[in-house]
């Protein structure tokens, strides 16, 4: 996959000059992002789901089941405002830390660890989430403990851990910089750069990387021949009801959006993560975790809330090694009763890789900008290397 | 720019627009595969498969499929899975229709639905095969009749997470739970025989799925008798939790018509009404409502249930002074309460009901059906419509007719291709860059070189 990967994103990072940022005057497109559509002077999703239904509008279904509802409705500018800001250092107090330090494009906008880096180096006890789809999602982080993506942000901006910044020593910089009143101005009209702008475009930004053209979605959408035997093979391991995984990770956006308690493995040595219980206190949420999308998987090892499993095989494993095998002596779990004892057969987990891999589609990227409005240097817009 | 289409009107526009699409049998005989069949399908086509052993699992990904067991001499096409085989049958494709089958030995579930509207299940026998029986899931629009199934260990017929749907004249036995209604909304149970599982009938608000409700449900006319077996459910499964001995169970669902049925021998309860207290061990959802609203419980034919009660209900009973157990068990909280209601309630041994009140219904006999007529309206993909539906699900994504998006517009792709379908087809496969103000074009050789060439033509043919 790697190979069908790298050239387009040389190829976009080759395109440095877009329109927006061609030239020392700032500017923001005017044009939709890949798949969105201009109406009213806003952009709306279009995509092979766009004239499914899905049963009590649930999102959840199966090949051709609509799509569950998108933030969407932003203009172009604020999208591509937002775009700038997620990979522009300034949002940090060091200004040394983006968004996209830890959601890398070249990396599924994951950032390939077990645990993301933090602002000094230390290593933080759970995984980046791949941004693909976040769009779509009602609830965010891995315990489900933000219902909105401007309510999530500010975990991240103004955490110590993280990039440290406070809401006036975030507002302040921008408003010093010439470059980003103008674009505000662009985005938002002849107001006082405020917060909740940065929220917005950041949210606007972050639900435009849509990714629903892999293989798989023409499999979905009639074209049978685009997937191989072994692909379709899995495909009905993934749905059968021995595997189960389509019961929780069910398309069109491989996930049912539900809290499951499964019971995996933390990384030796570390405590149970409560996960959701932590959040609400409920016992028998204890170690639950939002369902997470299956789209894009395999560009984001390492896998779970914990990153313990470094590839998509052992991952699968995990739900063939018998129910609660995991869970630690002297806890209890309310495990989900999906979690069972399937007996998959080595061949079938092979099979199970190879569907999840069809899932992989990165067409609508974003143009990586070469350049930031603060003049700092953009972050991860090129394939690093840790 | 695809329209929907009531089911009707779309046969009648195949049929008239594309004679060829006339609807073909296709045959399999013993050592065919019924697979190959469905592959070679169209919309519209039914697949006869006569008597013979066929080990394999089904997927049907297409609209307007009929898979047709014939039986001859009463010798049936039978879907072996010998204990490896995952489902026998996986549908997703909407109009499906499945009849005249034997199935058994699957680990998983004979016939699983994952959306498709307006399906047919019917004439089909499912013996001793993994976990449930017949599974539509995420479906509107659907019946499920004649069927006659045993020895499951979960749901005998389970309909998950769909709406309209009728379950009728259908036998089920030996198995753990006879006919679950889950999450779902506007069923009709109807005319079933439910006899010697673990529980013959449930309507169930299970928590932690994603649709949440279950109402506007009817049992009627059903025989639940006899529903004793041993609970054999796999551990940690929702049903395993069920103690046996019982006719009917109602949780959490809500506006649940219960009239006709005779209800006799179940040896803990004939019918429990309960919150989801009822299921232990099982991560709370706040988005599910947990108790049971509005239950309607009209004329019933019950006896001699209650004989040999679980040890709760019989704890229960010492507090009633009884020494019968219950017809009718409304568990403690909300199922006790007055917004339920019931009629003749003399006739029966009950307890907790003593707060219901009289029901101002009497019969449900102006409600013949909860499937929608005409059907479920349908996006259906045919051959004919899906370079359409690529062109408007990839490429459309970036380039409009007459205006710039993220590629050029279509007219200009136009103008510089004029008649060259295969020039486009071959820079697709692999885009090199030609515009310096535009990001490079992803490429598409995943589709094949005759998919590419397919939609290059469309391309050329755009008007808007
Ligand atoms: C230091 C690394 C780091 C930085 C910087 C960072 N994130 Fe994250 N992000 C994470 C981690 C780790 C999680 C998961 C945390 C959890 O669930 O507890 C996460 C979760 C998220 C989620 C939730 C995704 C989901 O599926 O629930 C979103 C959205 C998100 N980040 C967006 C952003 C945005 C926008 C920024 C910039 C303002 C940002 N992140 C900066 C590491 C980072
Ligand atoms: C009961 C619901 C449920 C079922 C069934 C289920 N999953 Fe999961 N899946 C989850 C949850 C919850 C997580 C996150 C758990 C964690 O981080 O500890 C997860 C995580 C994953 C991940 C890692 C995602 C990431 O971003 O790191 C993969 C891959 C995965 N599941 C694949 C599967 C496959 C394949 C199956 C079927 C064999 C399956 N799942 C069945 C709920 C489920
Ligand atoms: C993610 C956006 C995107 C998608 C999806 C996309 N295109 Fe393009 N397309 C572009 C861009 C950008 C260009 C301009 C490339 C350039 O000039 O270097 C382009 C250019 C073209 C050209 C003109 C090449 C030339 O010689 O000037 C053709 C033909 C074309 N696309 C056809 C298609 C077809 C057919 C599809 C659907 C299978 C499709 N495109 C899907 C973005 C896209």
């Amino acid at each position: 996959m790697r190979r069908r990967i790298l050239p387009l994103l040389v190829l976009l990072l080759g395109i440095a000059s877009m329109p927006t940022d061609a030239d020392t005057e700032w500017n923001l497109s005017e044009v939709c992002p890949a798949g969105f559509h201009l109406k009213d002077g806003a952009c709306y999703l279009q995509s092979f789901y766009s004239d499914y239904v899905s049963l009590q509008s649930s999102g959840v279904g199966g090949l051709k089941t609509g799509l569950p509802l998108l933030r969407e409705g932003f203009s172009a500018q604020q999208i591509d405002l937002g775009r700038l800001l997620f990979f522009d250092p300034i949002l940090s107090l060091d200004g040394d830390m983006a968004c996209s330090s830890c959601h890398q494009p070249a990396r599924g906008f994951a950032d390939g660890l077990a645990g993301s880096i933090g602002r000094h180096g230390e290593v933080m006890h759970r995984s980046a989430p791949t941004l693909w789809n976040v769009g779509f999602l009602r609830q965010l982080f891995w315990d489900a403990r933000a219902s909105s993506l401007e309510e999530q942000m500010q975990g991240p901006l103004f955490s110590q851990e993280e990039m440290a910044n406070t809401p006036t020593q975030l507002l302040a910089s921008l408003q010093q910089n010439d470059n980003y009143r103008h674009l505000f101005r662009l985005a938002f009209g002849e107001s006082e750069i405020d917060l909740q702008q940065v929220y917005t475009a950041l949210t606007a930004f972050e639900s435009s990387l849509v990714s629903l053209s892999s293989r798989y979605d023409l499999y979905a959408n009639g074209f049978h021949e685009v997937l191989t035997q072994p692909e379709i093979e899995g495909m009905n391991v993934f749905r059968s009801f021995v595997a189960r995984c389509a019961e929780c990770h069910t398309p069109p956006a491989f996930t049912n959006q539900q809290i499951a308690v499964i019971g995996t493995p933390e990384p030796d040595g570390v405590p149970l993560d409560a996960g959701v219980q932590a959040i609400t206190g409920d016992a028998s949420q204890r170690g639950g975790f939002r369902v997470p999308t299956l789209r894009n998987i395999e560009l984001t090892a390492p896998y779970m809330h914990s990153g313990r499993f470094k590839t998509l095989r052992e991952t699968v494993a995990f739900y063939t090694g018998g129910r609660g095998h995991a869970v630690p002596k002297g806890e209890h779990l309310s495990l989900h009763w999906h979690i069972w004892e399937p007996n998959l057969t080595d061949h079938e987990l092979d099979l199970l890789v190879a569907f999840l891999k069809t899932l992989t589609d990165q067409s609508f990227t974003p143009v990586l900008p070469t350049k930031v409005p603060s003049g700092l240097q953009p972050v991860a817009t090129q394939i690093l290397t840790h | 720019m695809k329209k929907i289409i009531p089911m009707g009107l779309l046969w009648l526009g195949l049929l008239l627009a594309v004679p060829s699409l006339m609807a073909a049998e296709i045959s399999v005989k013993d050592g065919d595969s019924i697979q190959s069949a469905v592959n070679k399908a169209n919309t519209g086509d039914v697949i006869l498969v006569y008597p013979g052993t066929y080990k394999e699992s089904v997927y049907v990904d297409k609209d307007g499929i009929t898979i047709r067991g014939v039986v001859q001499d009463g010798e049936w096409p039978v879907m072996e899975g010998e204990g490896v085989r995952n489902d026998a049958i996986l549908y997703s494709g909407n109009d499906f229709t499945v009849e005249w089958l034997t199935i058994t030995h699957y680990k998983g579930n004979a016939i699983m639905g994952q959306a498709g509207n307006n399906f047919v299940i019917r004439y089909n026998k499912v013996i001793d095969t993994g976990v449930y029986g017949i599974f539509p899931q995420f479906g509107k629009n659907g019946l499920i009749e004649y069927n006659v199934l045993s020895g499951i260990e979960d749901a005998a017929i389970y309909v998950g997470m769909c709406d309209n749907v009728d379950v009728r004249h259908n036998e089920v036995f030996d198995n753990v739970a006879g006919i679950e209604i889950e999450n779902t909304r506007h069923a009709l149970v109807e005319n079933n025989y439910a006899h010697d599982n673990t529980a013959g009938l449930l309507v169930f608000i299970t928590p932690g799925l994603p649709i949440k409700t279950t109402y506007d449900v009817i049992l009627r006319n059903n025989f639940v008798v006899n529903n004793n077996t041993a609970n054999f459910g796999a551990a940690g499964s929702i049903v395993s939790k069920v103690p046996p001995g019982i006719g009917i169970v109602v949780m959490a669902a809500d506006d649940v018509i219960v009239e006709g049925n005779i209800v006799s021998g179940n040896k803990t309860a004939g019918i429990v009404i309960t919150d989801l207290a009822f299921i232990t061990d099982i991560s709370s959802d706040p988005d599910s409502e947990p108790n049971p609203d509005r239950m309607v419980f009209l004329d019933n034919l019950m006896f001699d249930n209650g004989a040999d009660p679980v040890a709760d209900v019989k704890a229960l009973m010492l507090t009633q002074f009884s020494r019968r157990g219950p017809d009718i068990l409304a568990n403690l909280g909300s199922a006790q309460e007055p917004d339920n209601c019931i009629i003749n309630r003399e006739r029966y041994t009950r307890f907790g009901v003593k707060k219901w009140s009289e029901c101002e219904r009497k019969d449900t006999s102006d409600i013949l059906t909860m499937r929608i007529p005409g059907g479920a309206p349908n996006e259906v993909v045919t051959t004919e419509n899906r370079t359409k539906l690529l062109y408007q699900g990839i490429c459309a994504g970036c380039h409009a007719y007459n205006l710039r998006m993220i590629g050029p517009p279509t007219l200009t792709v136009q103008a510089l291709y004029r008649n060259d379908a295969q020039g486009i087809a071959d820079y697709i496969a692999a885009p090199h860059k030609v515009r310096t103000d535009y990001p490079a074009m992803p490429p598409q050789g995943h589709l094949s070189p005759e998919l590419r060439r397919e939609v290059a033509e469309y391309m050329l043919g755009v008007t808007k």
